[in-house]
């Protein structure tokens, strides 16, 4: 079994094992009855960089006080609209609608490969490690800032979405 | 007949921090001559596919080579106040007539007068010893950059990448990004060195990355055909099992160290500074280096992010600027300073404000 130390070093190399300051989850009741869903960021490490909080429209990604803080989130604020998805240098942004279906979900999640997916689609989706854990399939392809960041939502198995954060399209 | 150019500013190197430089003093008026040694101005930037981070300010969320155009176009509108010499090396310092020399090409030679300057020479890359390191196939970081993301050709099929520090992170996106399939990022410390975002991105797309391990050999003939890497213990010790990984190319991302001739050609006080990754000029808070002509930016005045690079870059052309006799105004320089010290206030920025202590001067002898 994983003991401690062997957590630390999954994490140091850049896996996410525990939810921490820069990478929490939206509050459970309320992100499930949230349509559009909310952003969820995983982002733990305190580095010079903002732009989820400046390019944020609604002021849901706190503004910093030091630039080297790590994002907070006002979920009140929160309307889904996944900019932070597209501006994120470090491809940390997501945003998780729970509200698609009984057992489904959409994650909106980051994408800068080719192929590039379009709608319909069933493409692989891959776990924090690059493990494919499930199909998922397309529902919308968007180029939100126009800067060749495509933002691919992608419909999931809703119990699935605390471990998918990419995905293979299959050219 | 022997030719010398005449200039006010002298900016040697047109990479982030030079270019800034050149935008910040000719934007006050100063004539101003960049010299470059590549085919075109931009240097690290030009490479860069990723988005950057840092402040809107540095144009975060920007990718690298539109930084590069943003800089340039600034350059253009300031009309013949700059003039970009491209394929162009400062091949010496002499301090006694006060005269470096260039040369475009392999063989048109000039000498370049200037009243001030400012050496934005960036860095090298650094290369650890292993048998066979000298086989084809063994790449630096950014020769593989410039051959992918300027010349758009891969440099293999399969890499073995060494070092996680932000380089061997981005890299190894790019590389996928490229369609090349990255075996393992190899790193001999416990963590990864570069912004842990970067480690994730690459670990959710399946590549490993093997912390405490290190190269020991390259395998291959003529080529290279393998690497052998083999785990570390706390002391970086070799210990446990070598393993073979299949691979045509290896990549070493072990970090840079300033480049610095021109300072010691100069007579600059230089320090050696661990944390800077090599031998540094001393430097005031214009960036001037004890030399009073001379200033510095960008890497050559220690390793950091080409975030930081730009705003140095912009204090040296502000700096050389006022020496110049140009009238500045004092906000813009200490608005320039507090956005230094933002970048550099973090955990990460730790290691460079512990470095740059040691050769910070508080002002030069009159």
């Amino acid at each position: 079994m994983s003991c401690g130390c062997d957590k630390t070093k999954l994490f140091n190399s850049g896996v996410l094992v525990d939810r921490m300051p820069g990478a929490i989850l939206p509050p459970q009741a309320e992100w499930e009855a949230k349509k559009n869903g909310y952003v969820v960021i995983e982002c733990p490490q305190r580095i010079p960089c903002n732009p989820c909080a400046t390019s944020c429209p609604t002021g849901a990604v706190v503004p910093f006080t030091d630039i080297n803080d790590v994002p907070t989130i006002d979920y009140s604020k929160c309307t889904g609209c996944a900019l932070c998805v597209a501006k994120c240098p470090g491809l940390a942004c997501f945003v998780i609608d729970l509200t698609y279906s009984a057992d489904k979900a959409v994650i909106k999640l980051p994408y800068e490969l080719v192929p590039v997916p379009a709608k319909g689609d069933t493409v692989k989706c891959l776990d924090r490690t690059g493990n494919v854990v499930s199909e998922g399939e397309v529902s919308m392809v968007s180029e939100p800032l126009k800067d060749q960041t495509i933002v691919v939502s992608v419909v999931i198995p809703k119990d699935k979405v605390h471990e998918i954060r990419a995905i293979k399209a299959v050219g | 007949m022997r030719k010398t150019l005449e200039t006010e500013l002298l900016v040697i190197g047109g990479g982030a921090a030079g270019l800034c430089a050149a935008a910040e003093a000719a934007g006050a008026g100063v004539k101003t001559t960049v010299i470059e040694s590549d085919l075109h101005p931009g240097g690290q930037l030009v490479k860069q596919t990723h988005k950057f981070f840092g402040s809107k300010d540095e144009y975060a969320g920007t990718r690298g080579y539109k930084i590069s155009d943003i800089l340039l176009d600034e350059i253009k509108g300031l009309g013949d106040k700059v003039e970009i010499k491209t394929n162009t090396t400062v091949t010496a310092y002499y301090p006694e007539e006060g005269i470096y020399t260039a040369m475009k090409g392999e063989d048109e030679y000039y000498r370049i007068k200037a009243k001030k300057t400012i050496v934005a020479t960036g860095a090298q890359e650094r290369l650890i010893p292993f048998p066979n390191n000298d086989l084809p196939g063994v790449y630096g970081a950014g020769a593989v950059q410039t051959l992918m993301n300027v010349y758009g050709v891969v440099p293999g099929k399969k890499v073995v990448m060494v070092g996680a520090g932000n380089i061997g992170l981005i890299v190894s996106y790019q590389l996928t990004q490229a369609g090349v399939e990255v075996a393992a990022v190899v790193e001999a410390m416990p963590r990864v060195g570069g912004y842990w975002v970067h480690a994730a991105k690459i670990r959710r797309l399946g590549i490993p990355i093997l912390l405490q391990h290190t190269i020991t050999e390259a395998l291959g003939d003529q080529t290279i055909t393998g690497a052998v890497i083999q785990p570390l213990n706390d002391k970086f010790e070799r210990v446990g099992e070598p393993q073979k990984i299949d691979c045509d190319v290896i990549c070493m991302a072990v970090g840079l160290t300033p480049t610095t001739e021109l300072f010691w050609q100069a007579g600059c006080k230089m320090l050696f500074v661990p944390q800077l990754c090599g031998h540094v000029p001393f430097r005031d808070n214009t960036m001037r280096t004890s030399n009073p002509d001379i200033w510095v930016a960008g890497d050559a005045s220690g390793i950091e992010e080409a975030s930081a690079a730009m705003v140095e870059g912009r204090i040296a052309g502000f700096s050389a600027a006022k020496a110049l006799g140009k009238n500045m105004e004092q906000t813009k320089f200490d608005e320039y300073w507090k956005r230094l010290e933002h970048l550099r206030a973090g955990e990460v920025g730790e290691k460079i404000r512990g470095g740059i202590c040691q050769v910070l001067s508080a002002g030069w002898e009159a």
